[in-house]
């Protein structure tokens, strides 16, 4: 006991450097997963929360629920959707505006690097309020500008395909800025000594953008394209705010499904079922990016 | 090098980013433009670019219709707390950098281990956790949850652990205890990391929305993005006063990126990505 309280003395200040973060790190994210796993295994809801014995224990029932749940299954095909066409679009557009800014270094240059960048910093629900507008299929700026070239309106968020493209669109509209940096941070780093050695070989601009660049941009790619992933995933705030969900549930998303079973219906030992899946979704599809990357032979420089 | 292809090349290089840019913009233009339109022109199906007739009355609605008043201070306490939490990553950082001590490793991956953890698996289970704690409705209710992160620790470590231990222990040996060490040596070589930190944390507690939607069930608690979500519902077709709410809340930070903008994307340098 002497002892150690001996050493707690000694290694005090380090202690009470992250004593306060590490608090707040275990309350509201470690112990939350263990909450969350065992919550899942009841019927947790709100008679459960006003009087702890009214929760019971139901086994695998919520999980066994949950796959034969219409709405859950189709809010994993949305997801599907929404991760199949973002993350390549995200990926791909925010590697070829980087590519293309990396080009120049005057001012104007400079200013687009702050214009594609704008979208990231803006808040979610802006972003929702002001493309809700644009999207208006009466007075939407995009049905006007369609119109004007004789195209009939479309429904942006009516229609239960289109809305979820339309979801799609913006998305994409908002990330690729921070995407986009974390290209241009890469392409910087990639020594000009390279492509004076391939210009003096007669390499065309093409070559050297397919043998050079985007070799050389794989390890960028690859962090790029794992956290796009796990957040396309995760997609939620965008149908929250934009169309909750509908029409006819075409735009829920997982993680939508999560936050309506728990905070709408107060079912919170389902929705607990559908986050752990959700995270176990995560897991898996990080661990199959990773064996993948390994097998890829590395480009070092 | 190829003389006369290079201006072309050029040429087109700027027109594409400039098309993309106008892609980009359209959004932002087309808000600020509409939210000076009175509701007449908003709706006009054959719309004008500028304002016909400017008007601030959309504005003067967000105060006396709505409360942008006291969301506005929310979100301003909000971003204060923000502020300390940043503070607290900085000394958790600094602690895992620059000292030595028993389980320091193992607290350093369980650290970085919770930022795997997806919102949507916390979200439910902080809600009980908060309500057991009699802070659902209340600001702190609101705060705590997202006051620290994993990867604001990350950063300061790593930078930290650039400053030179003879350093700190020269202000040691000087007499400085160990938090005027960390107040007036560390935190001051740590400058630029802070800046990147502090722009950041500054956005983040401006935008936030999720936690003070899940906690906050009076109106009194409302932040900015969640009093604008709210006047989305309610003045569906009414598009002037919801341009005005989006600008009120975007253009502030718009601003500020700009004027800091270098801080920012200098800050990806910082943190080592190649």
């Amino acid at each position: 006991m002497q002892n150690a309280l001996q050493k707690l003395n000694k290694y005090k200040y380090p202690y009470l450097f992250i004593a306060p973060t590490l608090i707040i790190l275990f309350l509201f994210s470690f112990i939350p997963i263990f909450i969350a796993i065992f919550i899942s295994f009841t019927n947790m809801n709100l008679s459960g929360l006003a009087d702890f014995s009214n929760i019971k224990f139901n086994g695998f029932d919520n999980f066994v629920r949950l796959f034969s749940d219409a709405t859950f299954q189709k809010s994993m095909f949305n997801t599907l959707i929404f991760v199949v066409v973002g993350v390549p679009s995200v990926v791909l557009i925010s590697m070829a505006i980087a590519i293309l800014i990396n080009q120049g270094t005057s001012w104007l240059f400079k200013s687009f690097r702050v214009i594609y960048y704008m979208p990231s910093i803006t808040n979610i629900v802006a972003v929702a309020v002001i493309w809700g507008y644009l999207y208006n299929s009466q007075y939407g700026l995009i049905n006007q500008m369609l119109g004007f070239i004789g195209i009939d309106p479309v429904s942006w968020l009516q229609d239960p395909v289109i809305a979820k493209f339309s979801l799609i669109i913006m998305a994409v509209w908002k990330a690729i800025g921070l995407n986009m940096i974390i290209f241009l941070a890469a392409l910087q780093g990639i020594p000009r000594t390279y492509y004076e050695a391939a210009q003096i070989d007669g390499a065309s601009r093409w070559e050297q953008l397919t043998k050079i660049t985007v070799p050389l941009l794989s390890f960028a790619t690859f962090f790029v394209s794992i956290t796009t992933l796990i957040g396309w995933i995760q997609f939620f705030e965008e149908p929250l705010v934009m169309t909750k969900g509908g029409p006819i549930n075409s735009t829920m998303s997982m993680a939508l499904f999560i936050y309506n079973t728990g905070f709408q219906r107060n079912n919170f030992g389902y929705a607990a079922a559908g986050s752990i899946v959700l995270f176990a979704i995560i897991i898996l599809v990080t661990m199959i990016q990773f064996k993948v990357r390994k097998k890829d032979s590395d480009v070092e420089y | 090098m190829d003389i006369q292809v290079k201006p072309v090349y050029k040429t087109i290089v700027i027109t594409l980013l400039l098309l993309g840019s106008i892609a980009m913009c359209i959004p932002f233009v087309w808000m600020i433009l509409a939210s000076f339109k009175p509701e007449s022109e908003v709706v006009a199906l054959t719309p004008k670019f500028w304002p016909q007739q400017a008007t601030l009355e959309n504005y003067v609605r967000l105060f006396t219709e709505m409360r942008f008043a006291t969301y506005l201070w929310n979100t301003l306490v909000i971003v204060f707390f923000s502020f300390i939490g940043l503070f607290l990553n900085a000394a958790a950082g600094y602690a895992f950098a620059k000292f030595e001590f028993p389980g320091r490793n193992v607290l350093y991956y369980l650290v970085l281990g919770t930022m795997m953890i997806p919102s949507q698996v916390t979200m439910i289970p902080v809600y009980l956790l908060l309500n057991q704690m009699n802070l659902t409705n209340t600001m702190a209710g609101i705060v705590l949850p997202g006051m620290v992160n994993a990867f604001g620790i990350f950063l300061f470590r790593q930078f930290m652990t650039t400053i030179p231990a003879d350093l700190i222990e020269a202000a040691r040996l000087d007499g400085a205890s160990e938090l005027r060490t960390f107040f007036q040596l560390v935190i001051p070589i740590a400058k630029p990391i802070f800046a990147v930190q502090g722009i950041l944390t500054f956005i983040g507690g401006w935008n936030s929305f999720l936690w003070p939607l899940i906690i906050a069930n009076d109106e009194n608690l409302y932040t900015l993005s969640v009093g604008l979500s709210l006047l989305k519902g309610q003045y569906g077709g009414d598009f002037a006063i919801q341009m005005a709410g989006a600008s009120f809340m975007v253009v502030p930070i718009v601003i500020l990126f700009i004027f800091m903008q270098r801080h920012i994307i200098e800050g990806y340098t910082i943190s080592g990505m190649k």
